[in-house]
Parts: C-alpha cells; structure tokens; sequence
C-alpha cells in the first residue's frame, strides 16, 4: 500500500500521470492495429497452419512489447534527468537524495513498463482466439475472424477510454478509433487484393 | 531541557510537492501546528514562511523532511524556546 502510495506521489510531483495514459493508448492503438493487419494478411492469404499464424503474431506482439519498454525507458530517462537539472539550477542546489531523484530515477522505468505492457497485452488478447481454436475449444467462428473481431472490439474501447478522458462523447470517439481500424482493413484489402 | 516550542523557517521549494504536501509531511511528524505562508512564486520554485509549533519541536526532523521533498532551508528565522527548571534541577 505505502509503494503505491509512494509511486502515485512520484507520479503526481512529475505531472506524469497523463504521459503514461498517453503511452498507454498510443502504443496501445499501435499493438491493436499491428495484430489487425497481421491477421488480416493472414485471413486474405491461403490457409496457413494456425501455429504459424501464433508463432508470427507473438513474434510481433513480443517485439512490440521490447520496443516500447526500451525506447520509453531511453527516452523518458533522458527527459527526466534535463529537468532534474534544470530545478536542480533553479534551486541552486543538488537534489539528489530528494523526491524528485527518485521520480527522476523511478518514473521512466514506470512508463516505460506502461508502454510496452499496452501492445504486448493487447496484442495477446487479440490472439486469445486463436489460441482456443488451437487447444480445441470450439469458437463460433473461424479463429482468425474471432481474433479480428477482438482487435476491432479493442480498438473500439480504446477510443472509449480516451473518451472518457476527454469527458467527451464515449460513442463518438470509440467510432472514431474504429474507423481509423476500418480505413486500415479497406487499405489491407485494397493492396492484397 | 530546555525545549523548542515553535519555529519560523524561511524555505525555497520546487512548484512540486505542493505547500499542501509540504505542510502535510511536517505536520505528520508529530503533534505540530503547522502554519506555511507563500512570500512569493517564481518560475520554478517559490519561497515559503513556514511556522511549526508544538510541545518538542523536533527541528533535525523536519529538516529532513524539507530536503526530501527536494526544497532547501534557507534560514531559521525566529525559535521560541520553554525551558525546564525541574529538569535543569535534576541534571
């Protein structure tokens, strides 16, 4: 209870809340359309065995996942090391030891968990389906149509939360995400055609 | 002993942790009335008054609490002492 306590200090005195939000959505959308698109290729293309399909959208999702934690941590740690010394000049003095040290040490490390969990979980989620149809659970469609309908569903309710976040309309931005997922299913189609 | 009673510290501080979070962790500390007057707001810091009173002031501990929260004790300015004759008789 007191880390958690602790991290959401951290958080609040870095004003990072919103950044990790940000992350999570925007890489979040990135992990959601990526596994769209593989699975899209996949449903257009000739019948490819299911472990290969699972194989490359783990591959995708694992890689996602690394991407986001590295260059957010890289990033992040940059950012919050200026602004370490840039209050550190304003103050006149060193703040090492102090909270903002360890917001400065601590924060990074946070988003940059945020940012790769997002697309590594989302995309998992995404491939639950096909995941069933490889254990042998029967599914009420193909599993690859069920995969797409969970990433349309995900990226839907991603645009539910920004939302909310906004104090907007829920409906319309979730329409709105789903139309951006929906122009990408058009271009896939489009192109494989 | 004689003991301190109450403190008046002049104190630069970072825009965050706020006067809120400040006071809270001093007052924290013990059974302190704390009092923390803004004198004045620069672009990333502000200067604070920050008046702490109670039966044992413990000033090495707030101290500590003011340079964890990353804000730096410029002076002392005023300290109200109470002093024991009972004490002083017995040492």
């Amino acid at each position: 209870m007191n880390l958690l306590r602790d991290l959401g200090f951290l958080l609040r005195i870095s004003h990072s809340r919103g950044i990790m939000r940000r992350y999570f959505v925007v890489n979040g959308f990135d992990g959601a359309l990526t596994m769209l698109g593989v699975i899209l290729g996949f449903i257009t293309t000739d019948r490819v065995p299911l472990s290969v399909v699972i194989a490359t959208c783990l591959g995708a999702a694992i890689a996602l996942g690394v991407s986001g934690v590295s260059s957010a941590y890289l990033s992040e740690t940059a950012e919050r090391q200026r602004a370490l010394s840039d209050l550190e000049e304003a103050m006149a003095k060193s703040l090492q030891g102090s909270a903002h040290a360890q917001a400065a040490r601590w924060v990074p490390l946070l988003i940059a968990l945020v940012n790769g969990s997002a697309p590594l979980l989302i995309s998992l989620l995404i491939i639950t389906p096909l995941w069933l149809a490889r254990a042998g659970i029967p599914l009420p469609m193909q599993a690859l149509h069920g995969a797409l309908l969970v990433a349309l569903l995900i990226i839907f309710f991603l645009g539910v939360f920004l939302g909310r976040v906004a104090g907007n309309s829920i409906w319309r931005s979730g329409l709105q995400t789903l139309l951006v997922a929906l122009v990408t299913v058009g271009l896939i189609l489009l192109l494989s055609a | 002993m004689a003991v301190v009673t109450r403190i008046l510290l002049d104190v630069l501080k970072p825009h965050d942790p706020s006067v809120l979070d400040l006071a809270r962790a001093l007052g924290d500390l013990g059974d302190y009335r704390v009092c923390v007057r803004v004198l004045e707001m620069d672009k990333k810091t502000e200067t604070l008054e920050i008046e702490v009173a109670g039966a044992d002031v413990d000033f090495e501990a707030i101290h500590t609490v003011i340079r964890d929260l990353g804000a730096a004790l410029h002076s002392v300015d005023e300290v109200d002492v109470s002093g024991s004759s009972v004490d002083q008789q017995t040492e």
